[in-house]
């Protein structure tokens, strides 16, 4: 028995952060038929373990804990009608939009939607990615699983803790294992510089006296059940580790904040182009994939810092399915391929459609660079002519980083193919 | 007293068990860890070979060759994961191809079918990412995958259907003749049994040293090798071998029963037999040797990496049968060493048709036919899953997302007759964190689960057994030091 799909507008996968945004803005901007789908068992995404605060001061002005930002958005969507279903996992995603879905209420269900949006988050990168040596035994963690089992579960991972990796996640979870009575003995990071927030580093850090370890990292883990040591060593230039320099800490547990990897299995089954350096899809400025009706915003399409970016972010994208599904169409648009230059690891979006009349708008792009740059310029460039080229007095890989394009800029671009941004040393000028 | 005490859960233990769950007597089945396919059998290649390469006329050609005619049809009778791709054994060098004549001519002794050499045109038609200088290859077409601690669960649930017990977290410590009987003392007291099978793996030598005039030497040999990301379509087809090269025996590359990809393994001889630990020598000599079959080889989708111990005697045959030069009733299945694997069904059902011979155990009138693993949820057809989830609802909440193993699979893998009692037990029975967040989302959920089918307390559910605790405590509870 083939049973039909059903017919919907718009799907959100993912009711974290970035897709009730999208969904919300859909919603306001007419789209009546959608539905949000949620994996978990409520809505909210990762920020429900995020308990500390710092969520919102741009968003809202206010510092808000994860759930209580989460919060806002799910009373929103709550009272504008749009309908979350939790507790279901979307399988499978084709070409022209045909979702498979499956709960625990309804099985197996399949609908076929004109536009999705994609929010499915990202995930963090495991040990086995870094295939560091040693033995496989408990008490090595991600960050985040450690942050769910302390803040949702309520129990300890361990009491005597070393963290590979200075990402954000791990640097909150520094101080909060040690408010909870853990010794944090160091936070070893590869690179010479972290890759987490300057404030996170002070706050968490700093603030508890735990070493920042820079060019460290973990070569050796011992133990057969648990943890019982990590052995870890300087490394060079080359990011190996220097013969001489290892040095053996006791400890119980393992907690790695090694990097964040955007979740694209359902993308790739789309058939969406993913970038290969912010491992998101490859977008325009309407947030729209290479495939028609489809959107991705959030850390599905790259990792941000901030929540409050995903939600900017994720309202631009659910007001530009809005406007897919009430059939404006890019008819005629000039098309602006944006490059990485020198110095830049990723840009979104990675296309600019110029749509014929006026430009009313600008448009943000956003960045990171690949290393720390001190006083350094920003330039934008179409061929060799330069549009802007500004002073940053820094710009870290830690921190995404944005340039505004104004409407009279995006004008200049009409006859152009390609737009590159770059990171110079001295100012630029054409 | 027991008929026959088994000494330990791998692929080989548990395959005698099966065997002898077709007669009537009393066999009981004493494992070290805390689950069956602890050791080699849940760190290895995964391949069935197809036994070209073992010493004509040997234990190991002969239960090979067995082995590998019986393995497709005990994985469609216990529901375990099989698949034959076929194997390239890939040569360098102009000279590469005597050797490879020499391997087809032991697959011809051995009774391996289909085998030819082929050049190089058709290598690369058959798999187009090898280096583009190999120069011949042997062709395997009986070349075969298996997951092997799904295999090895699997014959171990049809061993407990038929009244086989097993003791896990029992460490067998000496081996004595008394009386009739046989003494077997382990960390957790003493047993009597009229017959013990030795299949101890790394620890066999030690226990048939015990009781044997004729000593052996079991060398623990460590490989280590790279877990890839499934990723469509699938990178290589068919396993890749090397023929050894003046550099050292080569590495292989293959893909897995669930379309992951595999390089390794290394080969060091380790002092001690437990050592599953990865070296950065190791996981480098695996990408360099690799690289040599697959120059594009890299670590970008790698998942995980890990490292089993396989047992080498140091004579390099099986040992099995009665032991020789002990007193009566004591058999062995030692140095089971790749490929055992293979083996393990034929050595299974040779050494339990033997035990009960010895024993003249009456054969088993209420033997129940292995009932075989359900299909796993992201194996099934929609209308499949449809079905499922209309006959459990469980099968409608996704738990590991990554290998999409529903909620229902994860409770039968602790439900099962031998069930998983910790989160790598759920890992290898349903894969439930195995996939590339490597259990960072579905962990907890899954410790829930054990927890509530078990009755274990949520906090001391382990990832491997009693001192593998995941948990140290609740939170705001003084630390015990």
């Amino acid at each position: 028995m083939i049973e039909k799909a059903k017919a919907i507008d718009l799907l959100v996968v993912g009711a974290g952060p970035a897709g009730l945004a999208a969904a919300i803005a859909a919603k306001k901007a007419g789209v009546m038929d959608l539905m949000v789908l949620e994996r978990e068992e409520e809505p909210g995404g990762i920020l429900n373990q995020c308990i500390h605060n710092g969520f919102g001061l741009h968003r809202f002005r206010e510092e808000l804990t994860g759930p209580e930002y989460a919060q806002r958005d799910i009373r929103e969507a709550r009272d504008l009608g749009i309908p979350v279903r939790c507790g279901t996992m979307v399988l499978d995603i084709t070409p022209d939009k045909e979702v498979t879905l499956v709960s625990r209420e309804k099985g197996l269900e399949i609908f076929r939607a004109r536009a999705v949006i994609l929010a499915m988050g990202c995930r963090e990168r495991p040990r086995g990615a870094l295939a560091i040596p040693g033995t496989r035994p408990a008490g090595v963690f991600s960050a985040g699983t450690a942050q769910k089992i302390v803040n949702m579960m309520g129990y300890m991972p361990g009491h005597d803790v070393v963290i590979l990796g200075s990402g954000d996640i791990g640097l909150i979870m520094a101080r909060r294992m040690t408010l909870q009575g853990a010794k944090v003995r160091a936070c070893v990071e590869l690179m010479p510089y972290s890759s987490g927030l300057n404030r996170n580093i002070v706050q968490c850090l700093d603030d508890y006296e735990i070493p920042l370890m820079l060019s460290h990292t973990v070569i050796d883990v011992k133990g057969r059940g648990r943890v019982e040591s990590v052995t870890i060593a300087r490394v060079g230039e080359d990011r190996l580790p220097i013969p001489g320099t290892e040095q053996e800490i006791p400890c119980d547990t393992l907690l790695l904040s090694v990097g964040l990897i955007p979740e694209n299995e359902l993308s790739l089954g789309i058939g969406v182009t993913i970038s290969a350096t912010t491992q998101g899809p490859v977008v325009d400025n309407r947030f729209q994939t290479n495939v028609p009706g489809v959107f991705a915003c959030g850390n599905v399409l790259h990792v941000h810092d901030l929540v409050d970016f995903v939600s900017a972010e994720s309202t631009q994208a659910g007001e530009a399915a809005a406007r897919y599904l009430g059939g404006y169409e890019d008819t005629g648009a000039t098309e602006v391929r944006v490059v990485d230059g020198p110095g830049i690891r990723g840009t979104v979006p990675q296309r600019l459609l110029l749509p014929q009349g006026e430009i009313g708008e600008g448009l943000e792009m956003m960045f990171r660079p690949d290393r720390v740059y001190n006083n350094c310029f920003l330039t934008i460039k179409a061929g060799e002519a330069v549009l802007v080229s500004q002073r940053r007095r820094i710009l870290t890989p830690g921190e995404m980083a944005t340039a505004k394009l104004s409407p009279q800029l995006l004008e200049t671009l009409r006859n152009e193919k390609e737009l590159r941004l770059e990171i110079t040393a001295e100012k630029q000028v054409s | 007293m027991q008929d026959v005490i088994i000494i330990g859960a791998g692929v080989v233990g548990c395959a005698i068990a099966q065997r002898l769950g077709r007669y009537s007597g009393k066999v009981l089945v004493l494992e070290a860890a805390n689950d069956v396919s602890c050791g080699a059998s849940k760190a290895n290649s995964g391949i069935v070979h197809a036994g070209y390469d073992a010493v004509p006329g040997t234990d190991k050609a002969r239960l090979n060759t067995k082995g590998a005619r019986m393995m497709q049809g005990l994985c469609s009778s216990l529901g375990v994961p099989y698949g034959k791709p076929g194997a390239l054994v890939l040569g360098f060098d102009a000279d590469s191809k005597p050797a490879l004549e020499a391997l087809l001519k032991k697959a011809k002794k051995n009774g391996v079918p289909g085998c030819r050499i082929i050049g190089r045109e058709e290598i690369l038609a058959m798999e187009p990412r090898v280096n583009p200088e190999v120069s011949y290859a042997l062709y395997v077409p009986e070349s075969g995958l298996v997951s092997p601690y799904e295999l090895t669960c699997a014959l171990a649930d049809s061993a407990a259907e038929n009244g086989v017990q097993f003791q896990m977290n029992t460490r067998v410590k000496s081996l004595r003749r008394e009386g009739d009987a046989w003494l077997v003392q382990t960390d957790r007291g003493d047993y009597t049994s009229r017959t013990v099978v030795n299949c101890a793996g790394v620890g066999a030598g030690e226990l048939h040293n015990q009781i044997s005039s004729r000593q052996v030497e079991i060398i623990p040999r460590r490989g280590q090798y790279y877990l890839l990301d499934h990723t469509l379509p699938l990178s290589f087809q068919m396993t890749l071998f090397q023929l050894p090269t003046p550099m050292g025996k080569g590495v292989l590359v293959t893909p897995t029963t669930h379309g992951n990809i595999l390089f390794g393994p290394t080969a060091e001889d380790i002092p001690e037999g437990e050592d599953t630990a990865t070296t950065h020598e190791g996981l480098q000599e695996v990408l360099k040797k690799v690289r040599l079959s697959y120059p594009g080889a890299n670590t970008r989708t790698v998942i995980t990496t890990f490292s089993g111990v396989r047992a080498h005697e140091k004579g390099g045959d099986f040992i099995i049968g009665a032991v020789e030069g002990a007193p009566e009733g004591a058999f062995e299945a030692i140095g089971i060493e790749s490929p055992g694997l293979t083996a393990a069904p034929a050595i299974g059902e040779e050494m339990g048709d033997w035990v009960a011979y010895f024993l003249k155990l009456p054969a088993n009138p209420r033997y129940i036919p292995p009932t075989p693993v359900p299909k796993a949820f992201s194996a099934m057809t929609e209308q499949e899953r449809r079905v499922a989830c209309q006959t459990d609802p469980d099968y409608g909440k996704v738990i590991c997302r990554c290998e999409t193993v529903t909620e229902a699979e994860v409770r039968r893998a602790v439900r099962r007759p031998v069930g998983a009692r910790d989160i790598d037990g759920v890992k290898r029975r349903v894969r439930a964190g195995m996939g590339r967040c490597q259990g960072g989302f579905c962990m907890t959920r899954v410790m829930e689960i054990i927890s509530e089918e078990t009755g274990i307390p949520f906090e001391e559910v382990s990832k491997k057994g009693s001192d593998s605790a995941v948990l140290t405590g609740p939170i705001g509870e003084a630390r015990n030091d």
